[in-house]
């Protein structure tokens, strides 16, 4: 019976959702005087359980800040669900957190086929699905999508900033890229074409794609250099991106090397291609990397060290994950800060997109957040950093796209 | 032209690549007439063992025998274990049977190895490109490695009277045990060389695409080309094969139809090659009296 009076309930606000919006006021679901129910999603197992890190970062900080007294007296009921990385179950997961947790909104999904998936869904209830972690470029589209907002800076993004430096530092360069032919590849051939402009067709010489299921990119690799390009964008992911470094190197192609920062892991990428062959290749950063020694004795990484002693004493500090789950939830924490005791899900939405200039601990320098009701892209300027043989070393300014 | 010849050698070092892994699939398709979808699975595994001696300081030649030793106990096992219970089922139950055992080998290598990209060691040396960088030295030594075993695949069906005791127990197993062959250990045996030389090709090819669990998964499928348009019966039909499908697929995707449709065109030819030539282009054809 009361589910069929929900249903009802249901089928009378699908009639006339124009209706309800214009006339009254907002809706806090989640809430209560004492509790903010947020709900998580991510992979605890399969293929990309390594991110699992980041859900068991986030558990801790808000147990961290629960203990503190929680905010404006509300304690967080942080609820985390594993999907696997499967879509179909990132979906049912979703709704489940939703419709039976009822909880107030998602909070940082993982996976770009796994927000894809409930990006929709999300919407159609207007629940906020807020700084999702996944790189890809359409988390920004306020229009379409405005329960959906992005955290970490896009794939395009990342791209633009490469065209800058190009265009800035080397402007007859002849460019060759490598994409993987997929949403995540793409979006570095949209952002290339956005940050070059006019100059696109000019410098950008040759264009080659790649599946995921081809065995080697050898034969990429000999197209690219025969073009006869001199710098060269690879967006790859890390498998196909260490097989890149190594085969340039062997056919004795010198191209200004620019990597997408998906493959900058040095033990899951620069080491298995050999850390010689990398020397000279460039990449982004915006957060600040746990085994940096540029912030031994840092403000920002001292405090996050603290916390990951006091909240997390056994788990591996060198694993980013740690460190992007601290500074994605600093960014949550504010957004319910300035909510204030308005915790409806239209307040929520409206406060995230009103970041001004936020600093977080563990971004580089110069790396603020801001949003607005026409900017759903959180964190919008990267710096650049060059392989050395050794380590990655930050170089130039803070550079946004 | 410097460029058509460098896409030419690419091709064949990942012909060579595809080679190795029909080969196992011809072990396999003539000593039991089945097609084994597990076979890169297991090839990966068995390399993660490989990966597993070497790291622990056991000197690569011997890791890699122990290696191929242990795949080839691995095969046994599995065909006795899963595979001769149905031994009289439909060929379906196989297939099923070979799919499950795909995931079974691909997430036990994630759960105990992780899903982490790992490099694979050389036995022919790092050292830098030979032939103007044409070939690494890994190249060349692997496909030489590929040629051996075809070698002796080859010879062992051809000249001994285990080989074709293995074929006739697979061509028709009745006639085989009315003759005195003891069908189930030639399975086994099948089984178990298959297994071993999908080994070899794993420890072969990690040094080129890295060791991952999914190591394997674009490679069958190129193998599978390989060995069916060479012939799937025939070794040195399959090999064939490989390298032609290497070089297509390279010399397609870079100046006929682009990348995204070189598999396309490469499975295309081979279509059109079955078509004319079922029994591939090295194949013999086989027709059972009934």
């Amino acid at each position: 019976m009361k589910r069929r009076s929900l249903l009802t309930a249901a089928a009378a606000t699908l009639a006339t959702p124009s209706l309800l919006t214009r006339a009254h006021a907002a809706t806090a679901v989640g809430v209560t005087a004492t509790e903010i129910k947020i709900g998580h999603i991510v992979a605890y197992s399969g293929p990309a359980s390594a991110y699992g890190a980041i859900g068991r970062g986030h558990v801790a900080f808000w147990k961290m800040i629960n203990d503190q007294g929680g905010i404006n007296g509300r304690k967080i009921n942080f609820i985390t669900l594993d999907d696997g990385y499967a879509p179909p179950k990132t979906v049912e997961q979703a709704r489940r957190l939703v419709e039976q947790d009822e909880v107030a909104f998602l909070f940082n999904p993982l996976g770009t086929p796994n927000n894809s998936a409930i990006q929709k869904y999300m919407n159609s209830k207007k629940v906020p699905q807020l700084f999702v972690a996944t790189g890809a470029e359409k988390w920004g589209d306020y229009q379409h999508f405005p329960w959906t907002m992005g955290w970490q800076p896009s794939y395009q993004t990342e791209a633009q900033i490469y065209a800058k430096y190009i265009l800035k530092n080397k402007p007859d360069a002849k460019i060759a890229l490598l994409y993987q032919n997929d949403d995540f590849g793409k979006d570095y051939l949209a952002g290339l074409k956005v940050g070059l402009g006019a100059q696109f067709d000019k410098m950008v010489i040759k264009i080659v794609s790649f599946e995921v299921t081809d065995a080697t990119i050898d034969s990429q690799a000999v197209t690219l250099k025969d073009s006869g390009a001199d710098t060269l964008v690879t967006a790859a992911t890390p498998k196909f991106a260490a097989q890149m470094i190594r085969k340039v190197a062997d056919i004795g192609w010198k191209p200004l090397h620019f990597l997408t920062h998906v493959s900058a892991s040095v033990g899951a990428v620069i080491n298995p291609a050999g850390p010689e062959r990398a020397v000279g290749i460039i990449t982004s950063q915006y957060a600040k990397d746990p085994t940096d020694p540029t912030w031994a004795d840092d403000k920002g990484m001292n405090e996050w060290r603290a916390y990951m002693k006091a909240h997390m004493p056994d788990s591996d500090v060198a694993d980013s994950g740690y460190v992007f789950s601290y500074g994605v939830c600093h960014t949550m924490l504010q957004v319910l800060k300035q909510c204030g005791n308005d915790l409806s899900r239209e307040n929520i939405m409206h406060q995230a997109a009103s970041l001004k200039d936020l600093a977080i601990p563990t971004l580089l320098p110069g790396v603020l957040i801001n949003t607005s009701a026409t900017n759903f892209h959180p964190i919008r300027s990267m710096k650049l950093s060059k392989w050395d043989g050794k380590t990655w070393s930050l170089f130039g300014d803070v550079i946004t796209g | 032209m410097d460029g058509v010849l460098h896409q030419v050698f690419s091709g064949i070092a990942s012909g060579g690549i595809y080679a190795s892994i029909a080969l196992a699939l011809v072990m396999i398709f003539t000593a039991t007439h089945h097609v084994n979808f597990a076979q890169g699975e297991m090839a990966m595994f068995s390399t993660y063992i490989a990966l597993t001696l070497i790291q622990a300081g056991v000197p690569y030649w011997i890791a890699f025998f122990a290696t191929v030793i242990f795949a080839m106990v691995v095969g046994v096992i599995v065909q006795k274990v899963l595979m001769e219970p149905l031994m009289n089922a439909p060929v379906l139950a196989s297939v099923g049977v070979f799919i499950g055992l795909l995931f079974i080998f691909n997430s036990t290598a994630g759960w105990i190895f992780t899903y982490t990209l790992k490099p694979f060691p050389s036995p022919f040396g790092e050292g830098g490109p030979l032939f103007g960088g044409f070939f690494s030295r890994h190249e060349l030594g692997s496909t030489a490695i590929t040629l051996v075993v075809l070698l002796s695949v080859w010879a062992f069906f051809r000249f001994t009277r285990l080989g074709l005791a293995m074929r006739a127990a697979a061509y028709n197993p009745t006639s085989s045990r009315l003759s005195g062959v003891p069908v189930a250990t030639m399975l086994a045996l099948g089984w178990g060389l298959a297994s071993g030389i999908g080994a070899i090709a794993g420890m072969m090819v990690a040094p080129i695409v890295f060791l991952d669990p999914n190591m394997m998964a674009g490679v069958l499928l190129y193998a599978f080309a390989g060995a069916l348009l060479g012939g799937i019966t025939n070794p040195l039909g399959a090999v064939v094969g490989g390298f032609i499908v290497g070089v297509i697929e390279n010399l397609g995707g870079a100046y006929v139809v682009g990348t995204e449709l070189k598999l396309s065109m490469a499975l295309i030819i081979i279509v059109v090659v079955l078509t004319l030539k079922p029994a591939g282009l090295f194949g013999k054809v086989l027709s059972s009296r009934v």
